[in-house]
């Protein structure tokens, strides 16, 4: 067994999924012992036994990639209870190893993978995504680049077809339920940490906090940094599909045709709209130059 | 040592690591602090509070990179997107020396985020080596790496774990973070003396060393950092700066973080140590009765 086949088989072992009681299983995929499969590679000491020692590696990586991805999804927990999130957090992860150097992005697809898994959602599917895609926005607001704002006066050479680019920071979500309310709720009462650790990890439960009531009623959020905090800001139908189309690459004056395509507002009422929607996003920065390359 | 090519002939004193917790108290109080160790992958990020408290700290601290993810054991390649943001970030910090550990984590493009324990073989220190020089040539600083805690011993092994770490270094030709927590806890769950260990270690390469709390459990003793220093890691402390003579050293403490004076008081505990320490160190000297008895236990 050379280096890699070594690494590739350990590997294995301290990512296979735990028992349903954070116990390494007794026997593996195909049937064998995990066991013997142990002291192929492992020796026993004085204390512990071959599969012991592995067991220690096997529950510390479980410890650590579900306890990184529940600290960026505070208000789901909250809001599935601790059971059916822990089930959650482990299911996902099996489908969703690292594959990254950084903890950070560990939890990225869990709104994705959570569309694809109503059974977690506690029949209320619609509210349980828009709370996962609102925590994982917030991820993405806090430490996603800023670039060099545009400020009000460049906005006078602006045309129909300027390109304009959005803050990598700022993230643009349609939701059917206010959720605004629920994750600042429990976002209050949790504090964020570093990414990554010296520490070998423990398991931890979530907080309780009281959870807002929440009825359907779409919102329209822009989730951005502004001065190293990160905020909710709800939008207009109108600018919110301004702001996306300017995200999908769409030119100025396009991107304002598909926000006013079935607006009711008069010509005054729209002009009076983009005036403001601009001064907003010069207060806010949240239009920036394009880069050099990209024209 | 006090300042070698290994830590970028800096003579740096008692430092503890940056943590979130602290910052709030840094910023007011304006500690005298002789440097911070900063976990690079906290920092290896596009934008945000991170980031700028960084560059506060920056101006007024001392700041040395210490990784979590390099895994110079690795039989597979480096991360080359990885290199790229760790390089920019020792541009901004000007760290001195960067350390990471001699472990691996990482198969496949899979990654474990733990530090696992290599298999000592002499294939191993040629792969690791390799790792160790591309990484060096690559950041253009030098490069120490840290001794894990391990829980398990391997079959294949075919040397100790000081005479694999002497072995890497040599062939890397790079520095030591010798970490004595970490020395004492494989010694609890391996069953070697640490003494015999800190004695093989070239001390000319010693470019830092680490001190931190563990905890022991019935069978095994894991490498928690989560509470103070425990008297037999600060007699191998102890041994290492007998030999060494001052050095660079950090208290790590990263669960269950008190305050930030507990924390700073904890780690300047190592200066009753440094300050009676001779530079050059001669070795077997006895510097002071209460050391001694540590050094001979
Ligand atoms: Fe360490």
């Amino acid at each position: 067994m050379n280096l890699l086949e070594f690494q590739r088989r350990m590997a294995e072992d301290v990512m296979r999924p735990l028992t349903p009681d954070f116990q390494m299983r007794p026997t593996m995929s195909d049937g064998s012992s995990t066991q013997a499969r142990a002291e192929s590679y492992i020796k026993p000491n004085d204390q512990l036994t071959s599969f012991e020692r592995l067991e220690i590696y096997n529950r510390q990586y479980w410890f650590r990639v579900t306890e990184a991805v529940a600290e960026d999804y505070p208000a789901l927990n909250a809001l599935l209870g601790d059971t059916i999130f822990s089930r959650l957090i482990l299911e996902y992860l099996k489908e969703n190893p690292s594959t990254s150097f950084t903890l950070r992005n560990l939890g990225s697809k869990l709104p994705q993978w959570l569309e694809a898994h109503p059974e977690f959602a506690n029949r209320r599917q619609d509210l349980t995504l828009d709370v996962a895609r609102l925590e994982w926005a917030y991820v993405e607001a806090f430490d996603g680049a800023s670039l060099s704002p545009l400020m009000a006066s460049d906005f006078t050479f602006l045309t129909a077809e300027s390109n304009l680019r959005l803050q990598p920071h700022l993230q643009l979500l349609d939701l059917k339920y206010p959720v605004d309310e629920l994750v600042l709720a429990v976002h209050q009462e949790t504090s964020r940490r570093d990414i990554m650790s010296n520490a070998v990890s423990e398991r931890k439960q979530g907080s309780k906090v009281r959870l807002p009531k929440m009825r359907r009623s779409p919102i329209y959020l822009a989730i951005h940094r502004y001065e190293n905090s990160v905020y909710y800001r709800r939008l207009d139908h109108e600018a919110f599909l301004l702001l996306i189309a300017l995200q999908n690459g769409r030119p100025l004056g396009s991107a304002l045709e598909a926000a006013f395509v079935q607006s009711s507002l008069s010509p005054e009422g729209q002009a009076a709209k983009i005036q403001e929607y601009f001064s907003h996003a010069a207060e806010l920065g949240w239009f920036c130059k394009q880069a050099e390359n990209e024209g | 040592m006090p300042a070698n090519r290994f830590n970028g002939f800096s003579e740096y004193g008692v430092g503890i690591g940056l943590r979130v917790p602290h910052y709030d108290h840094i910023f007011a109080e304006q500690p005298i602090v002789d440097w911070f160790e900063i976990i690079s992958e906290n920092y290896m990020v596009d934008g945000g509070r991170a980031l700028e408290i960084l560059d506060q700290i920056l101006d007024r601290y001392r700041v040395v990179q210490h990784g979590v993810s390099m895994y110079f054991g690795s039989a597979q390649p480096a991360d080359r997107e990885h290199l790229k943001r760790l390089k920019t970030l020792t541009r901004r910090t000007k760290t001195p020396w960067l350390s990471d550990h001699l472990c691996w984590g990482s198969v496949d493009g899979r990654y474990t985020h733990d530090l696992l324990p290599m298999p000592y073989t002499f294939e191993a220190v040629r792969t690791t080596a390799a790792r160790i020089r591309e990484v060096q040539d690559f950041l253009e600083i030098p490069i120490a790496v840290e001794n894990v805690s391990s829980y398990a011993e391997f079959h294949q092994s075919e040397m100790t774990e000081w005479e694999f770490l002497n072995e890497v270094v040599e062939a890397a030709d790079c520095g030591i973070l010798l970490d004595v927590n970490n020395i004492y806890v494989s010694s609890q769950n391996h069953g070697f003396d640490p003494f015999e260990y800190i004695n093989s270690v070239p001390v000319e390469r010693i470019a830092q060393i680490h001190v931190a709390g563990h905890s022991k459990f019935e069978k095994y003793t894991l490498d928690t950092h989560d509470h103070p220093v425990l008297d037999p890691v600060w007699g191998l402390y102890a041994r290492a700066i007998e030999r060494t003579g001052p050095t660079a050293t950090l208290l790590e403490w990263d669960d269950n973080i008190p305050s930030f004076n507990e924390v700073h008081s904890e780690a300047l505990k190592a200066n009753q140590y440094l300050e009676s320490s001779t530079p050059p160190a001669i070795p077997g000297a006895v510097v002071s009765s209460n050391v001694t008895e540590a050094v001979h236990p």
